[in-house]
């Protein structure tokens, strides 16, 4: 590896054992985090097919080859391979794999938003609790204890009955019932990072608490929370599929995958391709959630071996 | 799922009270303020819900007076804290109002559903263990082998698959195509109404009657959703169990057995997997609990009369309700689940507790 060269390589850069600044290190732990992340085969899979996904979703106009709204009755319910259609058509003869393209968009905004609005909500409650104690954290925590208790799918069923069937509720009943576990890893970080030294130091520097919280404990915080929200996504998608195939999620005639799975489900015995599809993808994503979830924790947290 | 973690602000002894009382007190007390929240959380549910209760009793054409009337009747015109207690009260004597769509009491409803879905859970449940606890065992003891492979691909096809899905192409592989098990229902329509309903399970009440045409019939209905199920807790079983047979093999004190050279089999299955056994029964009792959830999805698929259909059903003509007994319903099985595991845990596991 040494070269005689004197200026280093970007390589030798990024995986010098001697920063020489704070940014330096950054991109150095980065880089020895991606190699390891490289190695996995399976979690590079997975990060291969999300990677698609949003690409396939970000061109969907140009890879479609119909229009996913356009219905045609005397085309109804042609299997895969008849003229044109790859994957056939559903019950108003439109094609199912334009449908799906399109369906990517919706798969990605539900994800991105959970993985938004999750996360936020439980680091909030989860340091604030941590770093507070007292009451405060006895309040929050048991809060965060009811929504545990609850049976997530149920819960965002009931949610989703009040505010109304749609997909942004259903966005936000999947977050409600999504941010605890959240809360608790966050606020055991909290309690770890809370008393030891360097806090102290910056409190005798006159630190307050709203500085230590969001400049010192978040950033030791999210790590854990990126390992936890890339499994979690997994269940994001079949939680937000299964509220489609109910009827309370995305409405038609939008082609969400779960809620293209509920149409074909009237035609299973005799034209089966119209549910598998969707399904399919469903699978294929979550799946590949699952597997850089995976990889992400041998990388950022490597203790634990155990799944959920 | 991390109640174990649990209390970690209640520390201090009790020097009046033997430490069991206090933690089977605060347990008490911990299930009790959950399960105020849970049914606050769905009362607010119910009260936000934009369907008004009075129209769907009274119908569209009703007068003032007879809309008023119904209004009162309900308890619709106190504060809204008010009608919480007064819904406490209710849920306390096992009364979860009426039904707005047939007008039977919720409760009745969900005993006459409940044993539909225990029947299937309980099954689903023993498959995943039968098959789950001995694929998590083998696949720690032969790590990196192929049988190991197979035990993560079981895992991960589980945990990425929706399980409504997977019960549609069970329907069509096994009923439509190879037509070896019943279809949806719990019964063929033949077998319908002909054995009493002693305990609301059919296979039970079948064997009971001594109607072992009906006991077959039932056996092809259940056996793939009951399948399908199991398939989703063996593979949280199997994968649990592997991670604690893991950490029990890389212990000193397996070194120690095999080097006295007790023979392998005694090693694995009594020193490493007697070791795991409270962990397995609190993880059985979480994968039981989350059948009881994937039922609603399940029950949809199979037109299983259990008390997830009973709720999604209740939700699309919003009998609001049934909606709010059928959640309390689960919500409180879930967490007295959640809680017998904790307990279990704390007793015998002296590492659990503080």
């Amino acid at each position: 590896m040494t070269d005689m060269t004197h200026k280093p390589t970007l390589r030798e850069w990024l995986m010098t054992d001697t920063p020489t600044s704070r940014r330096h290190a950054k991109f150095a732990a980065m880089y020895t985090g991606w190699l390891t992340l490289k190695s996995n085969s399976m979690a590079m899979i997975g990060l291969g097919i999300l990677v698609l996904l949003v690409l396939i979703a970000a061109f969907a106009p140009l890879l479609a080859p119909h229009d996913p709204f356009v219905q045609n009755l005397a085309n109804r319910l042609q299997p895969p391979g008849t003229d044109g259609h790859i994957l056939g058509t559903d019950s108003l003869g439109r094609d199912i794999l334009s449908r799906m393209i399109y369906g990517s968009r919706i798969t990605l905004y539900i994800v991105t938003l959970v993985a938004l609005i999750a996360p936020i909500v439980g680091l909030l409650v989860g340091t604030v609790a941590g770093y507070a104690g007292g009451w405060a954290d006895t309040i929050l925590m048991r809060i965060t204890d009811i929504f545990l208790a609850f049976p997530r799918l149920v819960l965002a069923l009931a949610f989703v009955a009040a505010l109304g069937a749609g997909i942004e509720n259903a966005v936000l009943a999947i977050s409600l019932t999504a941010w605890p576990p959240y809360a608790r890893i966050a606020r055991a970080e909290t309690l770890t990072i809370r008393n030891s030294d360097f806090i102290a130091a910056i409190k005798l520097q006159g630190a307050k608490p709203l500085r230590i919280i969001t400049r010192h404990i978040w950033p030791l915080c999210i790590s854990s929370l990126i390992v936890r929200v890339t499994l979690d996504m997994a269940g994001v998608i079949l939680a937000a599929a299964g509220l489609g195939f109910l009827g309370l999620g995305a409405q038609p005639p939008s082609p969400e995958w779960g809620a293209m799975i509920s149409e074909g489900r009237r035609f299973i015995l005799d034209h089966w391709w119209v549910a598998t599809m969707p399904g399919l993808a469903i699978f294929t994503v979550s799946l590949a959630f699952n597997l850089l979830g995976d990889g992400l924790r041998d990388v950022l947290d490597p203790k634990d071996g155990g799944h959920g | 799922m991390a109640m174990a973690e649990n209390n970690g602000s209640g520390r201090r002894k009790s020097p009046l009270l033997p430490p069991v009382l206090v933690t089977i007190l605060k347990t008490v007390g911990s299930v009790i303020v959950t399960m105020l929240g849970l049914t606050f959380v769905t009362f607010v549910i119910g009260r936000v819900m934009p369907i008004d209760p009075v129209l769907s009793i009274v119908g569209e054409q009703a007068s003032k007076s007879t809309y008023d009337e119904a209004y009162a009747a309900l308890g619709l015109d106190k504060p809204i804290i008010v009608q919480f207690f007064y819904y406490i009260w209710d849920v306390l004597h096992g009364d979860f109002g009426v039904s707005l769509l047939n007008a039977r009491p919720v409760a009745e409803d969900i005993r006459r559903v409940f044993p539909a879905t225990l029947e299937l859970a309980t099954i689903g449940t023993f498959l995943g263990v039968v098959l789950g606890v001995p694929l998590g065992v083998i696949a720690a003891v032969k790590r990196g082998t192929w049988i190991d492979q197979v035990a993560r691909v079981v895992a991960l096809v589980g945990y990425s698959m929706p399980i409504f899905w997977l019960g549609l192409m069970g329907l069509l592989i096994f009923y439509g195509i190879l037509g070896w098990v019943g279809g949806p229902g719990r019964l063929g329509i033949f077998y319908e109404d002909i054995v009493p309903t002693v305990t609301g399970m059919i296979l039970l009440d079948s064997m009971l009657a001594g109607e072992w045409d009906v006991f077959w019939n039932a056996t092809t209905h259940i056996v793939l959703p009951a399948s399908i199920l199991g398939y989703y807790s063996m593979a949280y079983i199997s994968r649990m169990t592997r991670s604690f047979m893991l950490e029990q093999l890389s212990a000193e004190y397996i070194t120690t057995a095999r080097v006295k050279g007790l023979p392998e089999r005694t090693v694995i299955w009594r020193h490493a997997f007697g070791n795991i056994k409270v962990q397995l029964i609190t993880v059985i009792a979480l994968s039981y609990a989350n059948l009881l959830e994937g039922a609603v999805l399940t029950e949809t698929i199979f037109s299983w009369p259990g008390i997830g259909q009973y709720i999604t059903t209740a939700l699309l003509s919003a009998d609001m309700n049934a909606v709010l007994g059928g959640t309390v319903v689960v919500g409180l099985i879930f967490v007295l689940l959640n809680i017998f595991s904790d307990l279990l845990y704390r007793f015998f596991d002296p590492r659990a507790t503080k």
